[in-house]
């Protein structure tokens, strides 16, 4: 009983660590553009498939392939942003986050269709010489490509935190973050400012697609529970702290993890929800956010 | 050095500045003063490019700033400090001056602009690695235009640096913005503190309903009949 907990612990980690992955670009771009980018999941979509068909076309090994994704993400970024997202910056905050929704809507339609036509709606999922490799410490059993792909996310999460702390265009990002106009005013062009946020918000999409292709599976339609997953990792963990989103994504990991060890899998998917409500109601700075100071 | 001339500025359909023209000269520290809502801040925002005039030239040093963004604008040499502020209330009081030096040609000599800034608001440095979020409201408004300074402007543009502060800390932010004028830098002061503004500049504008009805001296403004009952409470004038 206690070593299945502890297994189901363990598992709500690994996935939980993806969860914060993908939270944190949906974070970043909300943060910095206020757009509400609901085709979040598709863009994770997208990076799972460049790296599912660059192993089952040339068999590049998909941890190698990791930069392939973020490259095609980052590419990718740049074309919807210059041509759907782009062009909202100008209007009214209001306005803006009504639009952007609608465009993500209409884009994650398009993109999740476009993926049905052309790789068919099989789950697919890579399996290399190691994927099956697990080892075992007091009767819990970590597999191997699930453990390397959490030291990658936290891997990114710190580098992301080093980025947005110590150099100028981290803080230019976090200064647009409090107050565009007040950033402007220090000199900086918001419009790049918007573009960059969007495209590393894309490039964490697609690592952490790439890395649930691994060790998990992947398929057209899984953008929705992605994008969802992510708001409600994004608004558990507070806006603004990038420590606190990830953790975030590691106690949504848990909390369904746990909800399907003790009731039953049905209320997986429902906890999460629940959970979202829950901290609206009660904290809605995010259980790690602080309050305007 | 500042040439502003016919300007026509709208928020939407709304007309917020009609035709308005005046100059600030290099050295000079000039108010632009009159009630709330009479379009001060608007001129601000159009000087600094964050509000687009539908008519009518900015010019810094003859160069029309009309199709410059607001960033941009920065880089040639015009710093505003919003009303309030604005701190970057996240990050530390360092930071916040080190975003000031933002733009290229001020960045390369940053560090020495860090200490003129810490002379003039010594307070500053004592309070350099706190969060800009846990200062008082005078220190607030010190980083801001601290941070203004750190981009090595030309002209300063001060939108309402008395706002919500103590009078005995009015006081001193006048003498601080003297100083600083002393020092070589031009300054465009926004103020409904019209007294303690007229006092301090050399010349002002009056501003009402977005017109400029007014211009002159500070003293000469001050002896000013309507000014006198409009602004200054004087019924005995």
């Amino acid at each position: 009983m206690l070593e299945a907990l502890a297994q189901n612990l363990v598992y709500g980690i690994l996935i939980g660590a993806l969860y914060g992955l993908a939270a944190v670009g949906l974070s970043l771009v909300f943060g910095v553009t206020k757009f509400l980018n609901v085709s979040h999941g598709e863009l994770l979509m997208l990076g799972g498939y460049a790296s599912f068909w660059l192993f089952a076309l040339w068999k590049v090994d998909p941890f190698i392939s990791l930069p392939a994704a973020i490259i095609f993400l980052l590419v990718a970024g740049v074309v919807f942003y210059k041509l759907l997202f782009g062009r909202m910056v100008k209007l009214a905050e209001g306005d803006k986050i009504q639009n952007t929704l609608l465009v993500g809507f209409g884009l994650s339609l398009i993109l999740q269709n476009l993926a049905l036509q052309f790789w068919t709606a099989d789950t697919r999922s890579i399996t290399t010489a190691y994927s099956g490799a697990v080892f075992s410490f007091a009767g819990v059993r970590f597999p191997l490509v699930r453990v390397a792909s959490l030291v990658i996310a936290f891997v990114l999460i710190v580098a992301l935190q080093l980025f947005l702390r110590r150099t100028y265009t981290g803080k230019a990002l976090r200064a647009t973050v409090e107050n565009w106009e007040a950033a402007t005013l220090m000199g900086i062009d918001i419009q790049r400012v918007y573009l960059l946020s969007f495209v590393m918000g894309a490039a964490l999409a697609g690592v952490a697609g790439a890395l649930v292709a691994v060790g998990y599976s992947i398929e057209p339609a899984m953008g929705m529970s992605w994008t969802l997953k992510s708001l409600v990792v994004m608004v558990l963990g507070g806006l603004g702290s990038i420590t606190g989103t990830f953790v975030g994504g590691i106690i949504l990991g848990v909390t369904e993890s746990a909800t399907g060890f003790f009731l039953s899998l049905t209320y997986r998917e429902v906890v999460g929800l629940v959970l979202f409500l829950l901290v609206l109601v009660f904290r809605p700075q995010g259980l790690f956010g602080v309050k305007e100071g | 050095m500042l040439k502003i001339e016919n300007i026509n500025a709208f928020y939407g359909d709304l007309q917020a500045l009609w035709g308005i023209s005046f100059e600030v000269n290099e050295g000079e520290l000039v108010a632009l003063v009159g009630p709330n809502g009479a379009g001060k801040t608007t001129t601000l925002r159009v000087i600094s490019g964050l509000l687009k005039p539908r008519a009518g030239n900015v010019r810094l040093d003859n160069r029309d700033l009309g199709k410059e963004d607001a960033h941009k604008i920065v880089e040639l040499g015009i710093s505003q400090v919003l009303e309030g502020g604005k701190v970057f209330t996240a990050m530390s009081v360092l930071e916040n001056l080190e975003l000031g030096a933002f733009v290229g040609r001020a960045r390369k000599v940053r560090d020495e602009t860090i200490k003129w800034v810490y002379h003039i608001f010594p307070r500053l440095e004592e309070r350099k690695t706190q969060r800009a979020g846990t200062l008082s409201g005078g220190e607030r408004q010190m980083l801001a235009i601290g941070r203004a300074l750190m981009a090595k402007p030309k002209v300063l543009l001060l939108d309402e640096p008395s706002f919500g502060l103590a009078p005995i800390l009015v006081e001193q932010m006048f003498e601080m913005i003297t100083e600083i004028n002393k020092q070589g830098v031009t300054v465009l002061l926004v103020e409904q503190n019209v007294r303690a503004a007229l006092e301090l500049t050399n010349r002002a504008y009056v501003i009402e309903n977005g017109r400029i009805v007014g211009q002159g001296t500070g003293d000469d403004l001050l002896s000013f009949e309507s000014i006198r009952s409009a602004y200054l409470g004087d019924c005995n004038a």
